[in-house]
Formats: C-alpha cells, structure tokens, sequence
C-alpha cells in the first residue's frame, strides 16, 4: 500500500515534469529563442596580471600611489569612495603629512546645526571619502568595492577603462537595431554593451605621475585597477601573509595526528 | 551502553568519585565519545563527516557571536557594519571570510554526510530516528542559512529574500496575507530584516539541540558501518577513545587544511560579486541565484515551468521543492530491502551511482546557472530522475533486488572466514 502510494506520489511530480520538459522543448524547436547582441558580441575580461595576485601576492606601493592619484584626477569627479577614510592611505605609503594633505584636498559636508545648513570643511585624516553628486545620465556606482562586485573584477576594470571603441560594421549588419543610442558609448566588456560613462582616459599624460612612469591609456587603467583592489580588500596582503603560517602548522599537525593515528591503530585491522 | 562489554566509567580521583555521584558528567563522556562507546571498527572515512559537522557548527557558532558584536540589523547600515567589520575590527576580515566560507564548509560536510547516509542505508531500521532528527537539521541549516545570507543586505541577500519569500505567495488563498504577515510589510525591509537577524540568532542553538537528540539517538543502536551487519561481539568494536578520537583528530587536520586554504586564499571563490552590491529595490540583477548550497533544490523550483492542470506552475515548483527534502522523511519505509548497505545491493548501487549522483551533479550545475536553455531543460530531466528515484525507484529496486551474500560478522569482513573463526566467542556471548 505504502509503495503504491509513493509510485503515485512519483509519478504525480514526475509527469509534471515531462510535460514541463515537453511544452519547452515544443517551444524551443518552434520558436527558438532569438540571438541578441549582447550574446554575441559580449567579451569576458582581457588576461592582466597584479602584483597582488597569486598566494604570495603582495601590494606594488608605487603602483598604488599611481592608481589613487588617477582615481583623484579622474575618477573622483563622479565616482564615490565610501568606504575608505583617508587615514586608510596610509597603507598605501603616505607619511601622515601626506595623508592630511591629501584630506584637506577634498570638501566634506558637515551640518551647521545654528543655520540648519549643509556646509563643507576641509577633510580631516579620520574623515571618509565625501560623497560624489553626479548630475548626468545614470548614477555612476561607488568604487570601494567594485573589483569584488564584478565578475573578476579587476581585469573587468581594466578592460573596461581600455575597451571603449565604435561599434563594430559586423554587429550593425547583424543587428540593425542594436545601435548604441545617443549619449551612451559602445563596449564590449560591458554587460548589455552600451554604457553611459564616456571613456574616462582620454590619451597619454592625462595624469603626469610624479614618479616618471609615463602615464599611457594602458599604465593609468592597470594602475586605478591596482589602486581598486586595495581599496575593495585593503586586508588582502596581510591575509595572504597569515594564510601561510596557518597552513604550516596545520599540516605539522596533521602529520604528527596522522602518525598518532596510525600508532593506535597498529595491528588493529579495520 | 547497549552493548555489554561496553567499558564501565570508573573514576579514580575522589573528587571524580564525588562528581559522579552527584552529576554524572564526565560519565556521560565517557560513555558518548570515550572508551565507554563501542565503535564498529570498519568505519571507512566516510564515517568521519558527522564529527566534522559538530565541528563547522561549533565554528559558526563561534565566529557568528563574533560577527552579531559588530553587525548592526538595520536596512540603513546594516552593508556598511559588516563592511567595517571587515576594515576597521581586529581581525575582522578573518571572522568574516571564516564565517561566510564556514557556512559552505558546513555544507560541504553535511551533504556528504548525507550521501554516506543514501549509499550505506544509514537510514534504516533501528536508525530511523537518527535519520528524522538528520533531516530536521539539514532543513534547520537551510532556514539559518538563508537568513543568515540576508543579513549583509547585499544585492543576491534582498533578491534572494525577496525571491525566496515570494515562494509563500504561491500557497493558494493565504498566500499573499501569509507572506506579508511573516515578512512584515510588502518586500523584505527593515521589520524582516531584523526578525531575520533574531531567528539567524536563534536557530543554530535549536540545531545544538536537535544535534543531542541526534547523537541520543544514534548511541541506543550504535553507529552503523560500511557492511551493513550489525554489530554481534566485542571483536567487531573498538572504542572509541582512543581509536576514533585519533582517526577523527587526523581528519580535522585535513578538513582544516583544505578549509584555511579557502579562507586565505579565495574567499570569495563562492560568493556572489553582486552580494558586495547594496541593497537596491530599484534595481534587479541579471540573474538572482542563491548560494552554491541551494542550487539542487533551485533549480528543482525552477524546473517545473508548465502549469500542471489546475496547479499553477509556481505552486508545482515550490510543492517539488519542499517536496525534495521532505521525501527524505520517508526513506526508512520507501527502501524496504532488509540489506543495509549498498556495497551488497547491486541494483540499488546501480542506481545510486548512475543515477543519483549524476541527477544531483546537474541539479547542482544548472541551478547556478542563469534560467535559460539548455539548463532549464538539463534540470527538468535531472530533477524527474530524482522524484522517480526516491518515490518509484527505491522502493521496486527494493522489491526485485537479490542481494549478494552478506559477511557473517564485521569482524569476518574485516580479517577474513578463518582469522574470525580463533576469535568467535561461545555462542551465548552473542547479543543479536
């Protein structure tokens, strides 16, 4: 009885099933779903390699300094920071005059409790990035987090800032309707294509880097890539750095419970 | 102890003598993971993923008091406290990663454990409350599970909620007020968040609890093993201190190992980039998916795409999802074969292995990947394989099977006919 019971019970969810699988494959065969252009022409990121990659990875300084002062000159005029306070570039091999310095570049709103205004100060060491307001099209997202926030995020960031291009003849023939629509510009490595950030790294010597590397489309996008990874996980060095004493003793450990394990079992056959 | 050459708890020191008396606590260690507990001295390395289990609990445990000091369950800031704890609190990227990537190893080790259960017939009689009490705690672990993965009120935690509450809506007529009721308002906010954080609080010490009844439970018979055969002389045992305490203290090791490897070095290898997303109502992601461990069950929720007469097709999928683990309930009575384990059923390891595991291998793939074809199709096929097996399988495999020939003993599985023959005992220190 029991059984019978649950052979209909199966069937009951099987049947369900097959005829599900059935009306889809039914649909696929008579009307297949349509390619889009965001299939076809979508590209994962390009192959770009870190000093913080890999299980030794360690932070390049000079690199990060590099890449804070292309998101200072470039980024910054519409793209946030929240979660990063300036004290935090400390990490990045400021001395703290440096570092208040820096703060005082930036204007931070503070609320005047006597007028009943919003007002700004200078930045001070413990302050936060201040908020950005971006009056143009769309809402350019906060960078503190963005290389985790994509799908491997720093070379997504990388051939983001250097895939900008015109559109491609062969994706208008394909697709006529797919024209990237005015004030939105065509890349690739963009999700749906089509974004409506103009490329921010326009030519050669738009940042002039105080340490002499020349400052190329390609340098300045590796380098506020860099600078991204440390802000998204400004943890990241020492992480890497601790994984591997933890993982020493673990396996001194495992060893020697290994070997104790094969001394209690010793003539035990099991 | 059920068996009687089960070492009696003997203390020596007066104060222990004293203790004993009074409150038996070391007793009842000594009889549940010391030398008091006999232990079928066959078990393979399967047999060690209940004891990894206590451990990822105890862990999270842990590592979750940690995380509720510097978690603050508002909508407001609820993003921002964790992202400073990860910044800004000693070691706090640590407990973080530990805790997030802690909740994978968790499931890592129950579905095994889980499986181990499946190939072996763990769950049949005299188990059967061992397996019920098992099932109660997978289901608890999903609920604290999903919870806990609202809290950061990412982009997947509010679409998974939002998704994952939406589910209520399916149920007819109270569906809709049901939902409102639990989530308290229209779409996951504030009100949900915070009865959220309470209940992901709360749940894992329900599952200490469930987790003692279990163990109750499993010590009254005693653990199973690889053959099957019950347990019939004091040669087919060893205790358990201090022969499993030393191969479950090994298996620790590379559970660790292989666990500290994920947490410094591809922490986020599980996690989903949007989740380092806020919360945005507004803006919906391309594609909601739930965390790795949901997958099964997800894309059995998304498989059922047809209404099924009157049944609309979102009550079909949540009724199949549910429906998935509560089959699970009952096992001990769809599998009727008076043989245990699956190294003596040749249909049924047939099965197992062609058909199970691979149904749950896609079940897995294509309820990570995005609701198109050919995945939906991949998972209709997967998820029929998987009701069929359980509810129409199972129980005519069990039916028709011949069984090979069992060992006599585990300790005659183990040494061979004629060792075991030396150390038989005379026929009336068999218990059966």
């Amino acid at each position: 009885m029991a059984r019978i019971l649950s052979i209909l019970v199966g069937l009951f969810f099987t049947v369900a099933l097959a005829w599900s699988f059935g009306k889809g494959a039914y649909q696929q065969i008579t009307e297949p779903p349509a390619a889009t252009a965001e299939h076809e022409f979508h590209l994962h990121p390009k192959e770009v390699s870190f000093a913080s990659d890999g299980a030794f990875g360690r932070f390049d300084r000079q690199q990060l300094q590099r890449g804070f002062q292309v998101y200072k000159e470039v980024c910054a005029a519409c793209h946030a920071l929240r979660h990063v306070a300036f004290r935090d570039l400390a990490a990045l091999g400021y001395n703290d005059a440096e570092v208040k310095a820096i703060a005082k570049g930036f204007q931070v709103p503070v609320y005047n409790n006597a007028t009943g205004e919003v007002e700004t100060r200078e930045g001070m060491a413990t302050d936060y990035f201040p908020p950005v307001l971006y009056a143009g099209q769309g809402t350019p997202p906060d960078l503190s987090l963005i290389t985790k926030a994509r799908h491997d995020g720093p070379a997504y960031v990388y051939s983001l800032l250097t895939g900008y291009q015109n559109q491609p003849a062969e994706l208008l023939k394909k697709f006529p309707d797919a024209k990237t629509p005015d004030g939105l510009h065509y890349n690739p490595y963009f999700a749906n294509l089509n974004l409506a950030m103009p490329p921010p790294l326009t030519g050669e010597g738009q940042v002039t880097y105080s340490d002499g590397t020349k400052g190329t489309v390609d340098q300045m996008a590796k380098d506020v890539s860099a600078f991204l990874i440390w802000t998204a996980e400004p943890k990241l060095e020492k992480r890497k750095q601790t994984g591997w004493p933890v993982l020493g003793f673990l396996l001194f450990a495992t060893v020697l419970g290994y070997m104790s394990y094969r001394n209690i079992w010793a003539g035990k056959k099991h | 102890m059920s068996f009687p050459w089960a070492k009696e708890y003997k203390p020596s020191h007066p104060f222990m003598q004293w203790m004993d008396d009074r409150l038996p606590l070391p007793r009842l260690v000594y009889n549940s993971v010391g030398g008091g507990y006999p232990v079928p001295r066959n078990l393979n390395y399967f047999w060690n993923f209940g004891f990894l289990a206590a451990l990822c609990l105890v862990l999270q445990i842990v590592t979750g008091i940690v995380m509720a000091m510097h978690y603050a369950a508002n909508t407001q800031v609820a993003f921002d406290t964790v992202e400073q704890t990860v910044r800004d609190v000693n070691w706090g990227w640590m407990m973080r990663y530990a805790h997030a990537n802690g909740a994978s190893a968790f499931f890592v080790v129950i579905y095994v454990h889980i499986f181990r259960g499946f190939f072996y017939g763990s769950y049949k009689a005299p188990r059967e409350m061992v397996w019920l009490l098992g099932v109660v705690i997978f289901l608890l672990m999903m609920a604290t599970a999903f919870m806990g993965y609202v809290l950061p009120w990412g982009q997947m935690s509010f679409w998974g909620a939002k998704v994952i509450t939406g589910l209520f809506g399916a149920i007819p007529f109270v569906g809709e007020p049901l939902q409102q009721w639990l989530l308290g308002g229209f779409a996951p906010d504030n009100a949900a968040l915070n009865r959220f954080f309470s209940l992901h609080y709360l749940l894992p010490f329900v599952i200490v609890g469930v987790v003692i009844l279990h163990i109750w439970a499993l010590h009254i018979p005693g653990s199973s093993n690889p053959t099957g055969v019950e347990v019939k002389s004091e040669s087919d045992t060893v205790p358990f201190y201090p022969y499993y305490v030393a191969k479950d203290g090994w298996a620790i090791g590379v559970f660790a190992i292989l666990f500290c490897t994920a947490l410094f070095f591809f922490p986020n290898a599980l996690g989903h980039p949007d989740n380092y997303i806020p919360a945005n109502p507004m803006s919906t992601p391309a594609h909601i998916v739930p965390e790795w461990y949901f997958w099964p069950f997800y894309a059995i929720l998304r498989a059922f795409t047809q209404d099924f007469f009157i049944i609309p097709a979102k009550l079909m999928g949540v009724l199949a999802m549910f429906g998935a683990i509560l089959v699970w309930f009952f096992l001990p009575w769809l599998d009727r074969s008076p043989v245990r384990s699956g190294s003596y059923r040749p249909l049924y390891r047939k099965f197992f292995f062609f058909g199970l595991i691979p149904a749950m291998a896609v079940l897995f793939y294509c309820g990570g990947a995005p609701a198109e074809e050919p995945y939906v199709m991949l998972s209709q096929i997967a998820a029929l394989y998987y009701f069929a097996h359980f509810l129409i399988v199972i129980p005519i495999v069990s039916a028709i099977e011949k069984p090979d020939p069992l060992p006599f003993s585990i300790t005659e599985s183990v040494l061979g006919e004629d060792e075991a023959a030396k150390l038989a005992p005379a026929p009336s220190a068999t218990v059966a």
